[in-house]
């Protein structure tokens, strides 16, 4: 027995439960992405997630931290109510693309412009699933959905949401980046960026998002395979992976210095900064 | 004895709140209870609470959710348009049994309305501060004693039934000054800990959560019953009325906050002229005062509102026919004139023969 | 000073201090141990428009703070003027700012008294105080408190970062009370 050694694990911060996602989907992938980083960073006692509405309103039941469920697209407000309120805390908000970039659009940009020490966890699969397959403000231009079924219309519709590329000109922001999980080595990458955007919370570095472009299967009527086939074709060409901004890369300590020396010349702005370091 | 000051209203309510142990405030500006959110951005930082101007009343009523959910003393305030706009929140607050104190200083409406004193969002605050079958407990000052004194209760209501509560004032009510004593601070670190909060299990227990999602039917249904179980103690246990010379009252003018006081005026102008009128005010307009108002046994009463009559239901349902119930009053910021009321009282006086 | 209730109403141009003219007469009453309210007008009328409030000081519990028949008028410009002479009550004082406002035909059932407060106060170098030069003389017709609580109601009502302004206030305040008297 001495040769034998444990490869694999469930996961502290994941709860032995059965999910609802349906097979193929990329949910459940993420979400232990996210409960290893939470055991890698020791922060599950003291780690407060807040769950959306949409699939994975019920990941409050999955994480083994405490959780709490949001009003549909509110996650980024009631996260900054909880890590005003406990500073010391690991606050993330695990959100989709509906909620977090349709009827949360205004929670997600204010939370980001604040520069709220918080991370957001995006996932983007371009189509509302808990409804049922409606489109979603990332749903690509000439994409069937239930709600656009002879496909995106981009006159009457208008265009996609680049979610990454849109808060990359906020100043609160300190890392974005955008990943997918259809292979091993991309699934690696992505828990690299999951991991990174919860030490910036830990280090105090600020606002931190990782876009996950994501698939779903059942509501894109397609098997696993051909989901994350079709995710390549269509929707990595227009949500181009990487990283959008990660202040430490370009030399600074957190988004504040990096937002700092943007505001270079205004009187005020470095006023606020210098009292900052104070 | 503590040194009385003036005060506006709606300040008398920030530095309540803030001794009743709240350090976090979630806001918005709306005229008219903007000196509130000011008053709390200036004290706030310097002890160590939070001030957050919200991107919309919706971010603000969902910071208190977090705050709330995180165990902490926490407030948002508003006005008439802006608690529409909340009332998404406030559904969820009761759905996933979070205390927090929200404040209405009411302005005419609907729509955009005017910024004057109104009393026209008693329906909203009694009957559907949301979606969904729940009540909450609605505080109705009518001094700026009362401001301070009920939002310094309503921090302790909300946490004890684990309720959102309203403090519902008006116009008038939050821009006026006079003297109040503020109660006895509390230190927020010697408040008792919320062992259901969402604060870090630390490894000690269980995840907690937080949530108004129960997907199951009966489950729902048994959550539901289980609040309204919670209702009725608080309907036995907090409800909470002045009475002002009804003893021998031949009609009884019902009326609270801002239009209590017009009223006040009125019954002792008709005193004055021989006719026994009574003040009623309720001081909880949810749980409405059913019991006491149902001991009082006039010939008449009347009810007077900054409003096109939305109370006035409330009496009749308490009254139950007993007595006759009429109804006088203006809105979208007209007030009634004490004058205006008396000629009321008299021309029921005249109808009783009294 | 008499037990007689007081309803003022201070009305003049945002910027005028007509608010804080109230607010010293407030904490008067308040010091006096009577019950006070102020009851401001508000909204975007305040910038640039007229302003009033109402202040009440009463022995009695007070109703209505909304005062619609002042007995005390304290005005501080011709469109306030306008608006509120007509509806003070018999018998009541009126106050006016004689270098801002033309009064014309007045009532014979008021007492009313035009000083030129602005001038006045910006002759002693007090430019901006006519609001306490109107208050003063209010005082000295009225007696609507005692003489202490005045004096201590200006040391209330200006705020500590702004100490050199109390002695101003005070000299304002005599100049207004002395014009009553003579």
């Amino acid at each position: 027995m001495s040769d034998e050694r444990q490869v694999f694990q469930r996961p502290h911060a994941l709860l032995p439960v059965v999910t609802n996602y349906c097979p193929g989907c990329t949910h459940g992938i993420a979400e232990r992405l996210v409960a290893e980083t939470l055991d890698e960073l020791d922060v599950e006692g003291k780690c407060i997630g807040i769950a959306p509405v949409g699939c994975s309103v019920t990941s409050y039941d999955f994480f083994g931290c405490d959780m709490i469920e949001a009003a549909h697209g509110r996650a980024p407000a009631v996260a900054t109510g909880v890590k005003r309120s406990l500073p010391d805390h690991v606050v993330f908000a695990y959100q989709g693309d509906g909620d977090l970039a349709s009827i949360g659009m205004a929670e997600t940009v204010h939370a980001a412009t604040r520069g709220e020490n918080i991370t957001i966890i995006f996932i983007n699969n371009a189509i509302y699933g808990m409804t049922g397959g409606q489109m979603a403000p990332t749903s690509l231009p000439m994409q069937v959905t239930q709600t656009s079924p002879y496909g995106r219309d981009l006159e009457t519709a208008g265009y996609p949401i680049r979610v990454c590329e849109l808060l990359s000109t906020l100043d609160g922001v300190a890392y974005l980046e955008r990943v997918c999980l259809d292979s091993p080595k991309n699934i690696r990458k992505a828990k690299k960026a999951i991991k990174h955007a919860f030490q910036n919370q830990v280090d105090g570095v600020g606002y931190s998002l990782v876009e996950i472009v994501s698939t779903c299967p059942t509501n894109w009527k397609m098997t696993p395979e051909a989901a994350f086939e079709w995710m390549r074709e269509n929707m990595l060409p227009y949500y181009p992976l990487g990283v959008y901004k990660d202040v430490q890369a370009e030399g600074f300590a957190n988004a504040a210095e990096a937002a700092a020396a943007r505001a270079k010349g205004c009187p005020l702005a470095e006023s606020a900064s210098s009292k900052g370091g104070e | 004895m503590a040194e009385k000051t003036l005060m506006k209203g709606n300040e008398a309510i920030a530095e309540a709140a803030l001794r009743a142990g709240c350090r976090h405030f979630f806001g918005y500006p709306i005229t008219p209870q903007t000196e509130l959110a000011a008053y709390m951005a200036r004290k706030m930082p310097k002890i160590g609470g939070t001030y957050l101007q919200a991107e919309s009343e919706i971010a603000a009523i969902n910071m208190l959710y977090g705050a709330s959910a995180a165990g902490v003393r926490a407030m948002t305030s508003s006005s008439s348009p802006g608690i529409s706009l909340k009332t998404e929140g406030i559904s969820y607050m009761a759905g996933a049994d979070l205390p927090g104190v929200i404040v209405n200083i009411q302005r005419g409406g609907p729509g955009l309305g005017s910024i004057q004193p109104s009393q026209s969002d008693y329906f909203q605050a009694t009957r559907a501060m949301g979606h969904g079958d729940f009540f909450l407990p609605v505080y109705a000052p009518s001094t700026v004693q009362e401001m301070a004194d009920l939002t310094f209760i309503a921090f302790d209501v909300a946490d004890k039934y684990r309720t959102p509560v309203v403090i519902l004032g008006d116009g008038m009510l939050g821009q006026m000054m006079e003297p109040v004593v503020m109660p006895e601070a509390i230190d927020p670190s010697t408040l008792p800990a919320k062992e259901w909060a969402a604060s870090g299990h630390a490894g000690n227990r269980h995840h907690n959560v937080i949530n108004s999602l129960q997907l199951d039917p009966q489950k729902l249904y048994e959550d539901n019953v289980r609040r309204f179980q919670t209702y009725e103690e608080i309907k036995r246990d907090e409800a909470r009325c002045e009475t002002y010379r009804t003893e021998d009252a031949d009609i009884v003018v019902a009326a609270f906050g801002a239009a209590a006081r017009i009223v006040r005026s009125a019954v002792n102008q008709a005193r004055e002229e021989d006719i026994r009128a009574g003040l009623f005010r309720p001081i909880t307009l949810w749980p409405y005062p059913v019991q006491a108002l149902r001991e009082l046994t006039p010939k008449a009463f009347l009810t007077v509102e900054l409003n096109m009559g939305q109370m006035v239901e409330d009496v009749r349902l308490a009254v139950e026919g007993a007595a006759p119930v009429s109804f006088f009053g203006k809105c979208g910021g007209v007030l009634p004139t004490p004058d205006e009321v008396l000629l009321e009282i008299k021309k029921i006086a005249e109808g009783l023969g009294v | 000073m008499g037990n007689a209730t007081t309803l003022a109403m201070f009305a003049g141009f945002g910027g005028q201090g007509v608010l804080f003219a109230g607010k010293v007469m407030a904490y008067a009453g308040l010091i006096d141990g009577r019950e006070v309210s102020w009851l401001p007008s508000y909204g975007p009328e305040m910038r640039g428009g007229t302003a009033n409030c109402s202040v009440t000081l009463s022995d009695d519990p007070i109703g209505s703070p909304l005062i619609l028949h002042p007995n005390l008028l304290i005005a501080m410009n011709q469109p306030s003027f306008d608006k509120f002479v007509n509806e003070v009550a018999p018998g009541g004082i009126i106050v006016y700012d004689s270098a801002l406002i033309a009064p014309g035909e007045m009532r014979d059932d008021v007492k009313a008294l035009g000083i030129p407060a602005s001038k006045m106060a910006e002759d002693a170098g007090l430019a901006g105080l006519l609001n306490i030069v109107l208050l003063g003389a209010a005082w000295g017709l009225s007696h609507f408190c005692s003489e202490s609580a005045l004096h201590e109601a200006i040391q209330k009502s200006v705020p500590p970062s702004k100490e050199a302004l109390k002695a101003k206030n005070e000299e304002a305040l005599s100049l207004g009370i002395e014009a009553a008297a003579s």
